[in-house]
């Protein structure tokens, strides 16, 4: 993948006979352990190899459970508490998938924000950044399809809001939401289809992972001085610096991962799931997942009509925009500086979306009345405010601080302060 | 086809598109059994249609039944309630369109055209559904003493109204018929 200077070199005969026809042995040595890497990446960098992780966990027990598991609305309730009190090990092979499915989306949504603040969707990094858009999409779609699974209280409410927000469009809206349920409400054929589809997406994700590791090897990584690698000095090899360095923060995650696993199971569930699912009473206060409360909040902030478009329709458009508003991203940032280290203004409204988000996460965990909505309404407006006006306007008004001239140099001027600049007769950098 | 290098259109261009559009016809041709599989099936459309009796039903009691997996609110109101409704003027609403699948669709929101029937203005039968998110509404609660929806906070009067909160329309009112006076059929 690292494109034509490869460094592998078959020792032995069957080494030399496997790389004269399938060399894939060169293909692995090549992107992961020859392969370069900038010598000053730190630990937000570990998080793309902690998700690559995770989805293989998922995968593993997720295929696992699927043999004790039972799609049809009357024995899925049970299938479920059986995997918990009779299978062996079935217990913790659940709270390992549902628990993961939580971990796995703080480690994308660290992931991403690590790729807001270092610039990392900047040119020549756009399709990188959109392939991550699609995998973040596939995921949501997968989390929300494995809830309605256990079929509880939430699983089956979830479903109902959820497929609901597609009747919010005119004319066409009914007819999809009867062909996303099939039926005229969510019941086994919903069930059955969900769980065809929970099973499948995992792999288009792994397909889509593939897509987006090998645009990476294509442009290399970047790293916190958003400069771009020009000399050797600047890197390290992945294996074994990257790899160690990735290990050692994924088994910090894992103590994490383990602790919500073993101490804290359901902390990150509803209470209301352990109650079969029943179409005819609606869970007092019907709330998604942790990790879709800042969606969900965006979604309850439009109250009012928008000329043509009525509050029902205004809300599940500016939900779905606020996801599709990150495939522009890379368009939007006018900045010809690329890390957030040397953009002062940037760092602090980056710092100001990270706390608006989280705010959003937390009122969309709230009942939707009185200042709840209003402050809902702000977080929305920062929340797009951030990216439509913020990221094209702080690029033209803004004045970056000074890059250093290579990687090399900024790692150097960083271990002995006050010392020479290296390289300082070089050329002015020329930023971006 | 630049091989040849000619400006006219040769016999092979016309055989390369013709096959090519065939090939579309064809996958589009079996693309849809995959799509038209996701459909509401036959078993599912053949409870489309059902008869209740609501003989037991006093005024001032409600009775909730199942159809095409939802619920039906069927309520026998109370003459208080029914005059509170027939008290809203049109402008008051929301939303003005009767949401009646019995009647044309500018039908306007009177309590007469949100009623079973004319004669039998005390019966009200509606799609128990929030049209907002889809959430099953809570009976004689809200500001307004008719349904209130617990998930988003949408309020509805005694005709199933909505008349305060996110939802967008009226609840509505399922194809319905007295086909005795005290059975109902829905569908």
């Amino acid at each position: 993948m690292s494109g034509g200077h490869s460094s592998y070199t078959p020792n032995t005969g069957i080494e030399k006979w496997i790389d004269a026809r399938l060399p894939l042995p060169r293909l692995v040595y090549d992107s992961f352990v020859a392969y370069p890497v900038p010598r000053n990446l730190n630990y937000a960098y570990a998080f793309g190899g902690i998700l690559a992780i995770m989805l293989v966990s998922q995968i593993l027990t997720g295929v696992v459970l699927a043999m004790h598991y039972a799609a049809d609305t009357g024995l899925a309730f049970n299938s479920v508490e059986k995997i918990m009190r009779d299978v062996n090990s079935g217990w913790l092979l659940r709270y390992l998938h549902a628990n993961g499915a939580s971990m796995f989306f703080l480690a994308v949504y660290v992931h991403i924000f690590r790729g807001l603040y270092y610039g990392s969707y900047k040119a020549p990094r756009e399709l990188l950044w959109i392939l991550g858009v699609i995998i973040l999409l596939l995921m949501m779609a997968t989390a929300f399809m494995g809830y309605v699974l256990p079929w509880g209280q939430m699983s089956f409410w979830g479903a109902t809001v959820i497929t609901g927000f597609f009747t919010a469009f005119p004319i066409i809206g009914d007819p999809i939401q009867q062909l996303l349920l099939g039926g005229f409400a969510v019941d086994n054929p919903t069930l059955n289809r969900f769980f065809s589809l929970h099973y499948l997406l995992p792999f288009m994700i792994a397909g889509v992972v593939v897509l987006h590791v090998w645009a990476l090897h294509v442009t290399g990584q970047t790293n916190p001085t958003g400069i771009e690698v020009k000399s050797k000095t600047d890197t390290v090899a992945f294996t074994p610096y990257a790899t160690v360095k990735d290990a050692f923060g994924l088994c910090l995650f894992f103590i994490l991962f383990a602790y919500f696993v073993f101490y804290l199971p359901n902390f990150m569930g509803h209470p209301d799931n352990y109650i079969p699912a029943d179409s005819l009473k609606t869970p007092a206060h019907i709330v998604p997942e942790w990790y879709f409360l800042p969606f969900y909040a965006m979604l309850r902030a439009i109250t009012f009509n928008i000329g043509p478009i009525n509050s029902k329709l205004g809300g599940v458009l500016t939900m779905f925009g606020s996801i599709a508003v990150l495939f522009i991203v890379p368009w939007l940032d006018t900045s010809k500086v690329r890390s957030a280290v040397y953009r002062p203004w940037y760092k602090l409204f980056f710092w100001l979306f990270v706390a608006n988000a989280i705010m959003l996460g937390w009122l969309g965990s709230r009942p939707a009345e009185g200042l709840y909505v209003i402050f809902s309404q702000l977080g929305t407006a920062y929340y797009f405010g951030f990216f439509v006006v913020l990221m094209p306007l702080l690029g033209l008004i803004e004045t970056p601080r000074r890059l250093p001239n290579s990687i090399t140099e900024a790692v150097l001027a960083k271990n002995k302060s006050g010392g020479q600049p290296v390289g300082i007769a070089a050329a002015p950098e020329t930023k971006g | 086809m630049s091989a040849h290098d000619t400006t006219e259109p040769t016999r092979r261009d016309f055989l390369y598109i013709a096959t090519g559009m065939a090939g579309v016809v064809g996958a589009g041709a079996f693309a849809w059994p995959f799509i038209d599989q996701m459909r509401p099936d036959a078993s599912t459309l053949a409870v489309s249609s059902i008869e209740v009796d609501v003989a037991a039903v006093q005024p001032g009691m409600s009775l909730t039944v199942k159809w095409r997996g939802k619920p039906i609110f069927i309520r026998n109101r109370t003459p208080k309630e029914v005059e509170e409704a027939k008290a809203v003027e049109l402008s008051q609403l929301k939303d003005p369109v009767a949401r009646n699948a019995n009647l044309p669709t500018d039908a306007q929101a009177t309590d007469a055209d949100r009623t079973a029937s004319k004669e039998k203005e005390n019966w009200l039968v509606m799609v128990g559904v929030c049209t907002h998110l889809g959430c099953i509404p809570l009976g004689q609660q809200g500001d307004f003493g008719g349904w209130f929806c617990p998930c988003h906070g949408s309020h509805y009067d005694t005709a199933g109204r909505i008349r305060k909160g996110p939802a967008p329309e009226n609840l509505a009112i399922p194809p319905l018929s007295f086909i005795s006076d005290t059975v109902i059929k829905i569908g």
